[in-house]
């Protein structure tokens, strides 16, 4: 089945196989014949195969009057492709178990493979048409706008994704990432056929195309199914520039009213990106600030002691274009003011004081000894190793991401903070109804 | 002390493909008791040097009593407050300097706790989790802090939200008499009056060895766990005043009902319907099985009859779908659910879907649609070996929900048997509408009031 000059003409380099964070399993750098790289992990024990793709340029080459196009041609590439209509797209894919997704996000659009070994060559053969000559059938076309406009709406009056998205629009006026994903209300029913097309034609390319396979599959074999559903795209996307950009607003707080019991509180200003040499410092104090576990002064001092939400964070979003920090808190109205001052002051506190170096050595415990808890799946493996690529860490950043973690010192936290957290305004959107602010909380 | 014995989760893949010899078996379970009552599973899987443990106790919001409601939710959140051995916050501390990562939840039927580490620190958190199921202590300080959290936890999960509302009041109405009819987070005003008293009497009745199970899975052996559960957890005595659960039966059901639901907030109407259905507990032998195909035929993905119907044929649904919760111990809910098109009446809505049920019920499903569903549920199985947590929180909650490690072991197998009879039959049986609710969610007629 599979020839052997594919096999000579792939090169594989191997990482080092020391002890990482996925014990001793070596992640396999795989350049296929028509030049596709793909970073692979074989594992036999379980019969299936797990394929996580990208192509850089999401709903940042939406046109400026059609937000949405990326969403909704992401949405449509399974609904029908080749000789195949929509149903018997669907059809095709039940019958095998074939698990296919696509959808877009800011900067990608974001695809996912899953099938057992045994139907791997059909997995591939649907992949391919989605890929290569998806049909946007009208019939198709007009169901899942349908259902977005529906979503659009259920959104409309949901207060999280109403602050989200007034949010992405107050602090990126005129720039991609100031659209909706999904688009909008207005958008939506204008996209035609010919846009989805030329988005396609545009984005789904060679040149800005990520893959990541982990699975019961060989290199030779799984470059040869790569080569084959890929391969046929065109060499080189045509993106359209999508300029760096930082957020604005920030020392404002706007008002969404709507009629719920907890304000919705979305708060955020400047980051630090992906590639900045201070991120990681950043990303250390971070998780002491308001990061993923019990232990954050964020959902200490607002859930622990005072009980005023149940969900509480602050994060790194790491865009293409943007370094973001942001942060929410969900507070019944009349106290929604308290919980925002208070989070205000405790990043204030950790920008001018630091950590303790108690917090910090604990930070680094839990960042570092977590690591190998990201790697326990097929599904989970293959989404990082795609995600480390997307970042251009390298293929040996998983060995050395623990190492650089370690490394941080209180002067590398100090000079972070100076870099984004020190004097930070943020950029506040409140959905509810909260009750006026106390005199001293009131801001312009 | 029984003696383990190493079994292997059923193979999907001899549906899929006669050859794959290595793909017949999934991570291997092993199950033992320890003296004390306490059951443990193990499920093994070494491909990452990770370990998830989960202890499940059999209690949830169904075995609070009338008054209490949340009582079971508010305890899981209380159990991070520290024990005597380990006061306030120790076990969260020391668990993330490991990079440990933990968490709980509360069902209808059980409360669990996990914690998921390299295996390295397996024997720590064990120990952790032993401590805590005799040894909490309780403050009013905390607990009347932590009250305010989860009063918040419901504001976002459901005062927030008009649909989560009305699925509430769905519920409520559905069982006359049982309580999964209470929300498991409690109502708001009961919730309010919960206190430490009630929390530790609560804590003391359920939480034992004996009520317990402990599921271990990941980068570990069966006897490797089994040496460190008989040193870690048997030495906890057993609470002999533990009761096998009997919650009050639902009459006959004879009404079909409706509830409506109208709020400003609601920009998108949709409308539910739920069903009484046996679980895989209470039901005849392969009648939930039957219940599973019956509702993937009817209203899973856009092969099923619901969607193609409603969204592709008549073009009145943007969406439409169903489900089954068959892993719970008493009588539970099959739940339909469609979004209608901009100007179409949910009643008309309504009529459709009765028209998709009466076809099945009539004329059944044909062998396409039931191929292609066991085809569905069994590669679902094998795509669930590769999460060692998720098949932990399956196995969990089926065996604190009256079901066996041969249950799940056997389930390929059994889905692999059912008839398109067996699926009519359960069509008919329990897709009738005098067990069921129905639930509209609209916009209010005229605005209550102007908003500027």
């Amino acid at each position: 089945m599979i020839p052997r000059i594919a096999i000579a003409l792939m090169t594989v380099a191997f990482l080092t196989s020391a002890p990482n964070a996925m014990g001793k399993t070596p992640i396999e750098r795989i350049v296929t014949p028509k030049g596709i790289e793909i970073w692979f992990v074989r594992d036999a024990k379980l019969p299936m195969l797990s394929l996580q793709f990208s192509f850089l340029g999401g709903a940042s080459q939406d046109p400026a009057e059609k937000p949405g196009v990326a969403s909704l041609a992401a949405s449509l590439l399974d609904e029908g492709a080749g000789p195949y209509d929509a149903r018997a797209f669907r059809e095709q894919l039940e019958e095998h178990a074939i698990e296919v997704s696509f959808a877009a996000n800011r900067d990608n659009v974001r695809g996912s493979l899953k099938t057992l070994t045994d139907n791997r060559i059909k997995a591939f053969e649907l992949l391919k048409l989605a890929l290569n000559e998806p049909r946007f059938d009208a019939s198709e076309i007009e169901r899942v706008r349908a259902a977005t406009l529906a979503s659009l709406r259920r959104n409309s009056t949901n207060p999280s994704e109403l602050a989200k998205e007034r949010w992405y629009a107050r602090a990126f006026p005129g720039h991609p990432y100031g659209r909706s994903t999904l688009g909008t209300l207005d958008s939506v029913p204008n996209i035609s056929a010919d846009d989805l097309r030329a988005y396609v034609r545009k984005t789904l390319a060679r040149s800005n195309l990520k893959v990541a396979a982990v699975g019961a599959i060989d290199a030779g074999t799984l470059s040869k199914l790569v080569d084959d559903a890929f391969g046929t795209l065109p060499e080189k996307a045509d993106l359209a520039p999508v300029p760096d950009v930082v957020p604005q607003g920030l020392g404002e707080r706007d008002i969404v009213p709507l009629k719920v019991p907890q304000t919705v509180i979305l708060y955020g200003s400047t980051g630090l990106k992906r590639s900045d040499p201070d991120f990681i410092p950043a990303y250390v104090l971070n998780h002491i600030l308001g990061g993923g576990s019990f232990e954050s002064r964020l959902f200490k001092e607002v859930r622990e002691k005072r009980g005023l939400s149940y969900s509480v964070y602050s994060t790194l979003v790491a865009l293409k274009h943007a370094g973001l920090f942001m942060g929410a808190v969900q507070t019944k109205n009349d106290r929604a003011y308290e919980s925002l001052d208070l989070i205000e002051s405790e990043i204030a506190r950790i920008a001018k004081d630091g950590p303790t170096a108690d917090e910090l050595d604990k930070a680094k415990k839990y960042l570092i000894g977590s690591y190998p808890l990201r790697f326990d799946t097929s599904v989970k493996i293959a989404t990082n190793l795609l995600d480390i690529q997307f970042e251009e860490l390298g293929l040996d950043y998983i060995d050395k991401r623990n190492a650089e973690i370690e490394a941080v010192s209180a002067d590398d936290i100090r000079r972070a903070a100076n870099r984004y957290l020190v004097g930070a305004k943020m950029l506040v959107l409140m959905v509810g109804e909260p009750v006026a602010a106390p005199a001293k909380s009131a801001k312009q | 002390m029984k003696i383990i014995t190493a079994m292997a989760v059923a193979g999907a893949a001899t549906l899929l493909s006669p050859r794959g010899a290595e793909a017949e078996q999934g991570p291997p379970v092993a199950r033992f008791t320890l003296k004390n009552g306490m059951e443990c599973l193990v499920i093994s899987d070494h491909r990452a040097p990770v370990v998830t443990q989960m202890v499940w106790y059999r209690v949830g919001s169904a075995d609070e009593v009338p008054g209490k409601s949340g009582l079971a939710h508010f305890l899981e959140h209380l159990m991070f407050k520290g024990t005597a051995k380990n006061p306030a916050g120790d076990f969260s501390k020391i668990l993330a300097s490991l990079g440990g990562q933990e968490n709980a939840f509360t069902g209808n039927d059980y409360t669990a706790y996990f914690q998921r580490v390299t295996r390295d620190h397996l024997e720590q958190v064990m120990a952790f989790e032993a401590d805590r199921m005799t040894g909490l202590v309780l403050d009013d300080k905390v607990v009347n802090s932590e009250r305010d959290v989860v009063l918040e936890e419901r504001r976002m999960r459901t005062d927030n939200s008009p649909a989560a509302q009305l699925g509430e009041s769905m519920q409520a109405t559905l069982f006359v008499n049982h309580p999964y009819g209470r929300p498991v987070i409690g109502w708001e005003q009961e919730i309010k009056q919960l206190n430490r008293e009630e929390a530790l009497a609560f804590y003391r009745r359920f939480y034992a060895p004996n009520n317990a199970l402990l599921v271990v899975a990941g980068d570990v052996t069966p006897e490797g766990v089994k040496k460190l559960a008989e040193k870690i957890y048997e030495p906890i005595p057993r609470n002999d005043s533990i009761q096998s659960r009997a919650r009050p039966n639902e009459p006959e059901a004879r009404a079909d009902r409706r509830v409506v639901l109208a709020d400003v907030r609601v920009a998108q109407p949709s409308l539910t319907r739920n069903y009484l259905a046996p679980s895989y507990r209470t039901a005849a032998p392969g009648e939930a099985e039957a219940i599973d195909v019956l509702t993937h035929v009817l209203g899973t993905g856009s092969l099923s009859r619901l969607y193609r119907k409603l969204v592709i044929e008549k073009k009145i649904a943007a969406s439409a779908g169903a489900w089954y919760g068959g892993v719970a111990y008493d009588t539970t809910r099959l739940g339909i659910s469609a979004t209608p098109l901009p100007g179409v009446a949910l009643e008309d809505l309504d009529k459709a879907i009765d028209a998709v049920i009466a076809e099945v019920v009539t004329n059944g499903i044909t062998q396409e649609e039931l191929t292609r569903a066991k085809t569905k549920l069994v590669a679902d199985v094998v795509y669930s070996w590769d999460d060692p947590f998720t098949l932990a929180r399956m196995y969990g909650a089926a065996l604190t929900t009256g079901l066996t490690v041969d249950t799940i072991k056997e389930w390929p197998d059994r889905i692999r048997a059912v008839t398109a009879d067996q699926v009519q039959e359960a069509a008919k049986k329990w897709l009738a509408t005098r067990h069921s609710v129905t639930g509209y969610l609209v916009k209010p007629p005229a605005p209550p009031e102007k908003r500027s």
